[in-house]
């Protein structure tokens, strides 16, 4: 009973940040990487790993220090946990490929001030066990990763009529050049976000009808 | 102990724990980035070295190989052991009959946001700068990392005057950042609207590099010669 108990935490500790509190579908947070790295899906891919990568290595950690922290210096502990894992991150992105680095840009040293990372060390490592915390950060970085690679496909297939450099829309096909500007990145949040509010609101009115159903029976 | 008690001692920490905790951390962090540092550092280095080959025959298209070569402090021109090697370095194209196509040089200088360095080529024949691509840059995203990919602004590279004055002694044009749309010189960068500070910077490395290089490769262009 206590092990389902358990397992069933587990499991929406993890679900929680990829689905139900997606951190940008849901919350809207980490905007600035999500509208600039989404152009390509490579760009995507590799940014939301990148930071995924930070967030579970950062709540690890922060879980595991935090009754070594005082309250009083929490923020700059964290702030200097991120940024450690942050220069971790960018020293093997260029190991891995200097081109992939090149296109990330100055985007992989914002990872430091990404809101969902420091937000979820605050608001859940700094309070829950490594486990949880690791779960929680897997959760919410496989969400991110799954938001940006939502929307740097979309951007790539209309823009260059490829995804992840493989042409997919045929030489017909007249790419739209605005998705991969700074303008379409907004067009496809907007869809997307207009995807999971009218989700949302459907399951919202379904539920409604299934209680009035219940209430007349 | 009362609600007081308890407000005193949050507001009143032990400051030997605190002094503890952020010097632990940083000691720990310290630590990982140096061990990543270390790690990583020779995979690096071959990956940069891999990619200013790349660049190298990006700014000389028509380059089949390439020889590095070192200036020294004597002021002359040494072949170097390998393009990743330190120093300061300008790279020789040649094409398939080995004839020099031109030279490929390596420049830096401070951009809106950091410094950013640049490889062009240098055309002998056209005396001209044949070639450009950035090959590190930090310019505000969207703005003025532009320099990098805009088609328009790059297309002023496909024959930028950098030809010497009659005695070889420096550029007889220093090139110069112009206003969108009102370039009349073959000297002249057609600056990008909205990235005014990056295209300028983009000018005025350029500027110091020619006018340090160029009057160098010209006397020496025998030593480059195979």
């Amino acid at each position: 009973m206590a092990n389902s108990s358990t397992e069933k935490q587990s499991t929406n500790d993890f679900i929680r940040g990829l689905w139900e509190e997606n951190p940008v579908f849901v919350q809207v947070l980490g905007m600035c990487p999500v509208l600039a790295v989404s152009n390509t899906a490579t760009n995507a891919l590799a940014m939301g790993l990148a930071t995924a990568f930070v967030l579970m290595m950062s709540s690890t950690l922060v879980s595991s220090l935090r009754s070594f922290i005082p309250k009083q210096v929490r923020i700059a502990s964290f702030i200097l946990i991120i940024a450690t894992f942050v220069t971790v991150t960018e020293y093997i992105i260029q190991a891995i490929s200097i081109e992939l680095h090149k296109a990330l840009g100055a985007f992989i040293s914002l990872i430091v001030v990404n809101c969902v990372i420091l937000g979820r060390s605050e608001a859940f490592a700094s309070k829950n066990t490594i486990g949880r915390a690791f779960l929680d950060a897997a959760g919410m970085g496989a969400g991110f990763t799954f938001a940006l690679l939502c929307l740097g496909a979309v951007r790539e297939i209309l823009g260059s009529g490829s995804l992840f450099g493989v042409p997919v829309l045929g030489t017909h096909f007249e790419p739209w050049v605005v998705m991969i500007l700074p303008s379409g990145g907004f067009f496809t949040l907007a869809g997307w976000l207009l995807f999971f509010n009218w989700r949302k609101e459907k399951k919202k009115i379904q539920e409604k009808r299934a209680k009035a159903a219940l209430a007349e029976v | 102990m009362n609600q007081k008690d308890n407000q005193t001692s949050v507001a009143a920490p032990n400051s030997w724990h605190m002094i503890r905790a952020m010097g632990g951390i940083g000691l720990l962090c310290g630590l990982l980035i140096v061990m990543t540092y270390e790690a990583t550092l020779p995979i690096i280095d071959q990956k940069k070295a891999e990619y200013l080959e790349k660049a190298i025959f990006v700014v000389l298209p028509d380059a089949a190989s390439i020889q590095p070569f070192e200036w020294k402090q004597s002021g002359e021109f040494a072949q170097a052991a390998g393009v990743g090697v330190p120093g300061r370095l300008t790279f020789a194209g040649y094409d398939q009959q080995n004839n020099l196509v031109g030279i490929a040089v390596d420049a830096r200088g401070q951009g809106f946001q950091d410094v950013i360095r640049i490889l062009y080529g240098y055309s002998f024949e056209k005396q001209a700068i044949i070639g450009f691509v950035v090959l590190e840059s930090k310019e505000t995203p969207g703005l003025g990392d532009k320099i990098e990919k805009d088609e328009n602004f790059l297309r002023n590279f496909e024959a930028l005057d950098v030809s010497l004055t009659p005695d070889g002694s420096t550029v007889a044009n220093p090139i110069v950042a112009v206003k969108n749309g009102t370039k009349t010189e073959s000297w002249q960068l057609d600056a990008i609207t909205g990235a005014t500070i990056s295209s300028n910077a983009i000018a005025n490395i350029l500027q110091k590099s020619t006018a340090e290089w160029m009057p160098a490769l010209v006397e020496n262009k025998t030593v480059f010669e195979k």
